[in-house]
């Protein structure tokens, strides 16, 4: 129970005379809230693992603090710090019994008896694991050793957070679902604060009310699903989220207009300060641009493939040497391959060297 | 479907055979014959049936008194050669670092004892110990200690176990620092996370992933020492008296010493036959224990892995949290 703030954190693993560009984890400074759900969401090798590892205490930082509740624990070792971790692969004690496992925590902490009874149980129950606590735990199913590895995590009542490194990996798509569902409703039940590391983004949009972007080492952006949704701060995070991701197309752009060869598009804010010599994007997401008959006016684009999603059709496009997704309403069909584009100048975002420009009112 | 008949096909396994026949089995049965027959030299036999058996296995006489009182020698050294190199072989495993160049001096160090031949050894203590010039013996006494392993009991019985546990404990040490190599990184931050103390660690991890490497070192460890001969030999050559005549000493001085062909041969078949006994013994029980534990896992239900069969909502049909 604790609010965890990091204050410039870095961790490189070639020590702290490494070259700034070589750093796995580049300076960061953020606070994760008491009760908060966050999934860490990046690519694999952006530093998501290196994050969390640094946070549970495995690995120390180069550089940086870490404090829970405005404590610097940075120099702590993991036992000392009150944080448990479920790995990517399930860890387990086979010459235990599954209560066993679930209780090796409390038990290595000195909890009196009676209270670890009365977790395991507790957890064992949530968990679905009741008929087989009294079990050896060797010969489970691959769900089932995860499923005692992630009550581990859990059964520990007082931890300032919980921390999950890609727990589901090697779970079957099904059981995946219906694990993370029961992860959420732990999370409910026992307010803890959890940090769930992937790079599925469905999984990161469904797990969490907070949604942390890496890239590169670097926290690209950090907000609720709809944030990173609606208004993504970064070209990275507008083309990691969201299927197909958003368009992001070069562009001219001066005051309220943005121009692709020629053709004038309309945005609803003002840019008037771009930063000279940057390179200067618009980014859309292909729900807000819809492809209509050619029309004058309109941005042509040439359609390559329509995908059928069932609930909604993507038309695949190419305007010029860029790729772009568009919505294709109902009924949409060309006949020459060609197609009007029509934006919805609110959902229009510009990007200076990749980063969000905040346009005038 | 007529199968071919090609008896020509034996004489690929002639070649096995013959190996097999003049390097096993003609030795053997001519100790089998001897053990069954007298002789007063001049390659001169006589029947003489069972009677050299029956000879070895009664403690009055004086074949069998030596021979039982070396067996119960040989059984207290092994026992307590075991119980210090097999604990020892994984303090020093453990201790051993897991990574950097120190990995690869601490194996070369450890594979010299291994390397050295037994009556090097054996040489090699036996001039260590020697109160006169021996760089031991010499500073024990000067110490203070009466040290002698050449008039002492005592003495010499340490001197045989140190320098076994000296020459053999790096195996054991190998073989479990193979063993624990192949404890994968997770497990140990998982129990970091746990909260398990070091104690707890060795006893829930890495105990539980040597138990095969152990079995094996201890079955390796037994019969060697158990067969344990030149080292001994070089060192106190069975004395003082025959306080530390083992087996294979007592076998050697009736076979060549008094060249008693038969009651060596009959010695030394039993001796086989109780190292194949024991051998088989303590490697079914461990293997016995490892199935046992896996019979009774399966006996009980697997866990489910697929869902259980009470209707629940179909989780894939929700709407994408968020995602609106």
């Amino acid at each position: 129970m604790a609010r965890i703030d990091l204050v410039d954190l870095a961790h490189s693993y070639g020590g702290n005379n490494a070259p700034p560009e070589s750093f796995a984890l580049k300076p960061v400074t953020m606070t994760w809230r008491q009760g908060g759900a966050y999934a860490l969401l990046g690519p694999s090798g952006c530093g998501k693992t290196t994050l969390l590892n640094v946070i549970s205490g495995i690995i120390t930082p180069s550089r940086g603090k870490i404090m829970f509740d405005g404590v610097d624990i940075t120099p702590l070792s993991t036992q000392k710090r009150n944080i448990a971790q479920v790995f990517q692969f399930p860890v387990i004690y086979d010459t235990m019994t599954v209560g066993q496992n679930l209780a090796f925590p409390l038990k290595n902490r000195g909890v009196p008896k009676a209270e670890i009874d009365r977790r395991v149980a507790e957890i064992g129950r949530l968990l679905d694991l009741e008929p087989y606590l009294n079990r050896k735990a060797t010969r489970l199913t691959a769900d089932a050793k995860q499923k005692i590895s992630l009550g581990r995590g859990l059964v520990r009542s007082d931890v300032a957070a919980v921390l999950f490194d890609e727990p589901l990996t090697v779970i079957d798509p099904e059981l995946k679902w219906q694990l993370r569902s029961k992860l959420k409703a732990l999370h409910r039940e026992l307010d803890l604060t959890m940090i769930y590391v992937t790079h599925d983004q469905t999984e990161a949009l469904t797990f969490a009310d907070t949604v942390v972007v890496m890239h590169d080492g670097r926290v690209v952006q950090s907000g609720t699903p709809a944030e990173l949704f609606d208004k993504p701060a970064h070209t990275f995070v507008g083309y990691f989220i969201g299927s197909p991701g958003m368009n992001i197309l070069p562009a001219e752009v001066r005051g309220r207009e943005a121009r692709i060869g020629g053709h004038v598009i309309a945005l609803n804010r003002s840019y008037d300060n771009l930063p000279s010599g940057a390179k200067i994007e618009i980014g859309v997401r292909p729900e807000f641009v819809e492809v209509v008959a050619p029309a004058p006016g309109l941005l042509t684009a040439k359609i390559e493939r329509i995908d059928d999603l069932g609930r909604i059709r993507f038309a695949r496009a190419r305007l010029g040497d860029a790729k772009l997704a568009a919505r294709a309403p109902g009924g949409f069909t060309s006949p020459d391959g060609n197609a009007g584009l029509k934006f919805d100048p609110s959902h229009v975002h510009v990007y200076a060297d990749s980063l969000l420009v905040e346009g005038a009112a | 479907m007529d199968k071919i008949v090609n008896q020509k096909a034996w004489f690929l396994v002639l070649p096995v055979f013959l190996v097999v026949a003049f390097s096993a089995v003609l030795p053997l049965m001519t100790v089998v014959n001897y053990s069954m027959q007298d002789t007063f030299g001049n390659n001169q036999f006589f029947w003489n049936g069972v009677g050299w058996f029956k000879e070895l296995l009664d403690p009055s006489t004086d074949l069998g008194g030596r021979f039982l009182a070396s067996l119960g020698r040989n059984l207290f050294f092994s026992l307590v050669i075991l119980a210090i190199e097999v604990p020892l072989g994984i303090v020093v495993a453990l201790s051993m670092p897991r990574e950097g160049w120190t990995v690869a001096a601490c194996l070369v160090i450890l594979a010299l004892p291994l390397l050295i031949p037994w009556n090097v050894v054996g040489t090699i203590w036996q001039i260590f110990g020697r109160p006169d010039i021996g760089l031991l013996g010499y500073a024990l006494n000067a110490a203070g200690f009466d040290y002698n392993y050449v008039s002492n009991d005592i003495d010499a019985w340490v001197t045989v176990i140190v320098m076994d546990v000296w020459h053999w404990t790096s195996l054991v040490a190998l073989l479990c620092y193979a063993g624990l190599k192949s404890i994968p990184e997770a497990y140990y931050q998982a129990a970091q996370i746990d909260g398990a103390s070091r104690w707890a660690v060795f006893k829930a991890i890495q105990l539980p992933k040597m138990n095969r490497v152990l079995l094996i070192a201890v079955l390796l460890r037994f019969m060697d020492s158990f067969m344990i001969y030149t080292e001994p030999f070089v060192v106190t050559g069975g004395g003082p008296g025959n306080s530390t005549t083992f087996v294979s000493i007592e076998l050697v001085k009736i076979a060549l010493g008094q060249f008693d062909l038969g009651k060596a041969a009959a010695l030394s078949l039993v001796y086989n036959l109780i190292i194949l006994i024991v051998c088989w013994i303590f490697y079914t029980v461990m293997t016995n224990a490892g199935v046992e534990r896996k019979v009774q896992a399966e006996s009980e239900p697997a866990i489910e892995s697929k869902p259980s069969a009470r209707p629940k909502p179909v989780p894939a049909l929700k709407p994408k949290e968020g995602v609106a």
